[in-house]
């Protein structure tokens, strides 16, 4: 609120013959208006348009696209496979995103608070370097990890375990476990910011009544960063439903669809089967679903971020 | 946890830390365990990498190489497997990361100056779009490549990522102008500057850590990008690293573990490693690098 007072103040001592004039002001938005519209608002008017037809990449649907009005959305809901692959996006995404993910990043920068430098630095570096690997190399690295041969077999015998070919017996299970390692390092570091900006002598005063450090997290600290975990939260969920090549490097889908999540099915329904149609369509529902928490995220953060 | 017995011995001087001490010297060991054990999980996988890459017999599995070698990076350092594709994603990223640049700091700098009337609603929209899964609008944007002729082609593909990059670099860079006092400029204007003038003289190397990072952030993802290339492009000569790695050793049953290990080595460690020292080194300006600070 000051600063833009200050702003508004500053504006007016320039006479206004010398600021620059209105084209010379929206001329600098052409490139990235371009961009977008061409490249993004294109599309997604195209999702909305291609989803009521029947298009096609081969075959005579290929040549004469036809409008079939909700058709590709009646079959969307009675599809086995959509049911299937929506149950799956929910337990990838509550799996990996929300709680491993969250737990696991909010135990980090917990653990990590006031630690010295080359102890954050250290753990920091890793978990983050798990993060910046490409999606394909972290899919080849938790293909080799969990095969039947891999490293997770060779910790397991060591205890007793039997081995087993994670990736076929669990294909759900494995493609979890790489996403919660592969993406747990933002959830870190948004908490990591936020858990700098809690006051000290809050934790201190609780600390001095008599609260232990558990109690300390609990009451004092989580409440104060309910704003945080809801907004990371939500972009942890925009970020995980649309996961393709982790899954797709991985197990592909299978075996039989039981990895298949909505992204895949999409892939698969489009390219696959050629059904460029259908294949929107289920676009289209991920990308309403995702609107629609894009949304909620815009109302948590407006307040504050936006001016 | 919370009530640990009151020791005679371990009474320091204080009396507000004579309780806790003894005590937080205990937690700071279970906590650095804790960290320990957690570093050591999220090594454990990436350490085959380093490890199989060198490896002569390399298998799945993390072991130190019985035969120590190079082997495995010369069988992969040929043109059509390393270099070109490597070279492919060279342009195409670095060209995304120029692109977005360019065009987030001319979009940003009259919605950060100057009171403009639909700045508002058009940064909503920017803000609406970072959320938006690229991955569900690609069927679309492929069969609307397919309709334009431009399937394969290296520059289209460039410039989709960088307009897939913009939404989050207009508002990381509109972000980054906002801390730069505007008294600055105004003064170059009363001195019969240019807005394009003070822009470009005055603003961009002033705001140049935050392009920086718009910069490296826009790299580091489009490298790392497989979904969009692996549709929009075809042929062996215009494919970048991400998708020659998966189509030289993800369609074949029997796998080189060891080659595989040194092309994602030679593949991923450059954006890590720029990564990573970015982050450090821009250190404020990484917002995102929060815990990266040390």
């Amino acid at each position: 609120m000051r600063r833009l007072a200050r702003e508004t103040a500053a504006r007016r001592r320039v006479p206004p013959a010398l600021r620059p004039g209105p084209p010379a002001r929206v001329l600098p938005l052409v490139p990235a208006l371009f961009l977008l519209l061409a490249f993004f608002a294109g599309p997604v008017l195209w999702t909305v348009w291609a989803s009521f037809t029947d298009a096609a990449l081969t075959g005579a649907a290929a040549a004469r696209t036809e409008f079939v009005g909700l058709r590709n959305f009646e079959r969307l809901l009675t599809d086995p496979d959509v049911l299937n692959a929506t149950v799956l996006t929910a337990v990838f995404l509550i799996g990996s995103g929300v709680v491993g993910q969250t737990v696991l990043g909010l135990a980090l920068a917990l653990l990590m608070q006031g630690r010295r430098g080359w102890v954050r630095g250290a753990v920091g570096g890793v978990v983050v370097g798990a993060w910046v690997l490409p999606e394909v190399v972290a899919g080849f690295v938790w293909a080799a990890f969990l095969e039947r041969e891999g490293t997770l077999n060779l910790l397991l015998q060591a205890v007793g375990a039997a081995p087993q070919s994670w990736l076929t017996s669990l294909p759900i299970l494995a493609v979890v476990l790489a996403n919660v390692w592969k993406g747990t390092a933002f959830s870190m570091m948004a908490y990591s910011a936020a858990l700098a900006e809690v006051p000290g002598d809050l934790k201190e005063a609780a600390r001095v009544d008599g609260a232990g450090t558990l109690r300390v997290v609990w009451h004092v600290v989580l409440p104060l960063l309910r704003r945080t975990i809801a907004a990371t939260l939500l972009l942890v969920t925009l970020q995980t439903v649309q996961v393709f090549t982790l899954i797709f490097v991985m197990t592909g889908g299978g075996p039989g669809g039981r990895s298949t999540t909505l992204p895949l099915l999409m892939y698969q329904e489009a390219l696959g089967f050629g059904d460029i149609g259908y294949g929107t369509a289920v676009g289209l529902a991920l990308l309403v679903v995702a609107g629609l928490f894009s949304a909620v995220y815009l109302r948590t953060l407006r307040p504050e971020e936006v001016r | 946890m919370t009530t640990a017995p009151r020791s005679p011995a371990a009474r320091p001087r204080r009396r507000v830390r004579s309780v806790a001490a003894p005590r937080r010297a205990a937690a700071a060991a279970v906590v650095h365990l804790l960290l320990a054990g957690l570093a050591l999980a999220f090594l454990l996988p990436a350490l085959w990498l380093l490890l199989a890459a060198f490896d002569a017999h390399a298998s799945a599995r993390v072991r130190l190489p019985e035969a120590f070698t190079l082997d495995n990076f010369a069988a992969v350092a040929t043109r059509d497997v390393l270099f070109l594709p490597i070279w492919n994603s060279l342009f195409i990223c670095g060209g995304a990361a120029v692109v977005t640049v360019v065009a987030s700091v001319l979009a940003a700098y009259p919605l950060s100056r100057f009171g403009l009337r639909f700045g508002r609603p058009f940064l909503y929209t920017v803000l609406f779009a970072t959320g938006l899964p690229l991955t569900a609008i690609m069927v679309p944007v492929y069969s609307l490549f397919v309709q334009f002729g431009l399937v394969d082609s290296r520059w289209a593909t460039m410039f989709f990522l960088a307009a897939a990059s913009l939404p989050f670099g207009i508002w990381l860079t509109k972000n980054f102008l906002d801390g730069i006092p505007i008294e600055l400029e105004e003064a170059a204007w009363v001195d019969g500057a240019s807005a394009r003038q003070s822009l470009l003289r005055l603003v961009v190397p002033l705001a140049a850590p935050g392009l920086a990072v718009v910069g490296v952030f826009t790299l580091v993802i489009t490298w790392g990008n497989f979904f969009v290339p692996f549709l929009l492009l075809r042929s062996a000569e215009r494919i970048p690293a991400a998708v020659r790695i998966y189509t030289f050793f993800g369609q074949y049953g029997q796998v080189s573990y060891g080659e595989l290990a040194a092309y994602s080595l030679l593949y991923a460690l450059p954006v890590v490693v720029l990564y990573l020292v970015a982050a450090r080194s821009l250190g404020g300006a990484f917002n995102f690098g929060g815990a990266m600070k040390g």
